[in-house]
């Protein structure tokens, strides 16, 4: 079946059988690598793109059920080849990654929490990245590092979000 | 963790839906997908036809009738979750919605799903047991309204006929002067499957005394249950007391026994949290002073 998508704001078109999902799709037909294939069941979180701007599985939506649909990858967040956006960068400096299996799926559940919320509590972003799991740093650096875009962004002389 | 081939359809109408279903037993409604695709990929499920209800204008939205609102199968759990309506009319809905799995899954999971789903502890279930809910199902020839406690028949098991499609779901709102809800749950992890949860809701007459009371129960048994709870109506009860009501409601449920929690351990936790559901929604109450809108 022929899917149309958008990604990363660009318009793409494949050719997929129903049953393959989202993930594959991106990463088959596409080759956005960056979304990561964990568990594919729907627990682990490494494959969470963000579907219309809110976070989603995206090894629990098959690529026809997404037709039309606007979706961002970890590959769409930085402003410019080479660069990395706020989020991104605030988890190198503190330190909120180590394998890096994790990395695409929290960084995409952080930006989605800071466009809906740029004064998020801990309690928020503990639920915010809930959905996801990492088996390395015990979390405390990823939250920090959501902490500190979320200062960075509040101080950052530009409009953003208003999503609701 | 490839799922087995099927077709797949997006009919764009509720009728073709019927059509569709009636005409061939092995398709399947897909809504969000955050259980059905599970299953698909452990080859728990092989359906041969997959049918997408998930764009249907029909079956989506949350509308405000007469003493009810009603809720479209396919309203994602997260419009549920930040509804305003939903807030003011039937706070215990919003009580519950945080506990029904991640943020990303109730992005994408729907309400009905949850419903057609019917898993023993699930918090959608159990808010539409606790409440007399009604669900409404197409089927080809007729459109039906049914309780929800007749709906659900045992763990993943409903009413629900091969060809039927669950429509939404028409909760009721309390029309009472001062109206207060609890919930409570316990799992393993934060939004892990509940071994035990516990809503409830009560009102209040001006002088504190409680006119109408409704306690729910799920993940104990092979369905979410309403108790009892009728001897708190006519009192304001103290702890002790609703304790007793609660103790006495839960004194012959059937619990199920499994690798994380016994039956025993079960029916404990059921009048710990059926009691702790009730006294905040007494404490609920007693701080309001406006009927739900």
């Amino acid at each position: 079946m022929k899917v149309k998508l958008t990604i990363n704001g660009r318009e793409r078109e494949a050719d997929v059988e129903p049953r393959k999902t989202l993930l594959d799709t991106l990463r088959e037909d596409f080759l956005l690598f960056g979304s990561h294939a964990g568990c594919e069941h729907g627990v682990c979180g490494a494959c969470t793109v963000l579907i219309d701007g809110e976070p989603s599985r995206s090894c629990l939506m098959f690529a026809v059920q997404a037709d039309g649909y606007d979706i961002t990858t970890i590959e769409g967040l930085a402003p410019a080849p080479g660069e990395l956006s706020v989020v991104q960068d605030a988890f190198c400096e503190t330190h909120g990654l180590q394998c890096g299996y994790c990395t695409p799926g929290m960084i995409l559940a952080g930006h989605a929490l800071l466009e809906r919320n740029d004064s998020p509590s801990r309690e928020d972003i503990v639920e915010a990245i809930s959905g996801n799991i990492c088996r390395c740093t015990g979390y405390g650096q990823i939250v920090e590092a959501i902490e500190f875009a979320a200062n960075r962004l509040r101080k950052a002389n530009t409009p953003r979000g208003g999503r609701t | 963790m490839k799922p087995a081939p099927f077709d797949y359809v997006r009919p764009s109408s509720l009728a073709e839906v019927c059509e569709i279903l009636a005409a061939d037993e092995d398709a399947r409604i897909i809504a969000g997908g955050q259980t059905l695709i599970p299953m698909l990929a452990m080859r728990l499920a092989r359906p041969a036809k997959l049918v997408d209800i998930l764009r249907l204008k029909e079956l989506h939205g949350i509308r405000t009738e007469a003493d009810a609102v009603v809720i479209g199968a396919v309203t994602r759990q997260v419009e549920v979750e930040r509804s305003e309506i939903v807030r003011r009319s039937l706070p215990l809905l919003t009580k519950a919605l945080p506990w029904v799995g991640h943020p990303p899954t109730r992005n994408r999971g729907t309400v009905g799903g949850s419903i057609a789903n019917a898993d023993p502890s699930a918090e959608i279930p159990l808010v539409a047991v606790t409440l007399g809910a009604e669900i409404e199902i197409a089927n080809p020839s007729d459109r039906m309204r049914m309780p929800a406690d007749e709906f659900f028949i045992g763990p993943m098991l409903t009413s629900v006929m091969p060809g039927d499609c669950v429509c939404a779901v028409r909760f009721p709102v309390w029309t009472h002067e001062r109206v207060g809800t609890g919930f409570h749950e316990v799992s393993a992890r934060q939004s892990d499957f509940a071994f035990v949860a516990a809503a409830a809701q009560v009102a209040l007459d001006d002088a504190g005394r409680c006119v109408e009371a409704t306690l729910g129960l799920g993940g104990v048994g092979d369905r979410a249950i309403r108790i009892d709870v009728a001897p708190l109506i006519g009192a304001a009860p103290a702890r002790a007391a609703i304790t007793e009501v609660v103790r006495a409601a839960t004194a012959d449920l059937e619990a199920s026994s499994d690798l994380h929690a016994t039956a025993d351990y079960r029916r404990r936790v059921a009048v710990t949290l059926g009691t702790r559901a009730v006294e905040d929604a007494f404490a609920d109450a007693a701080s309001r002073n406006g009927a739900l809108q």
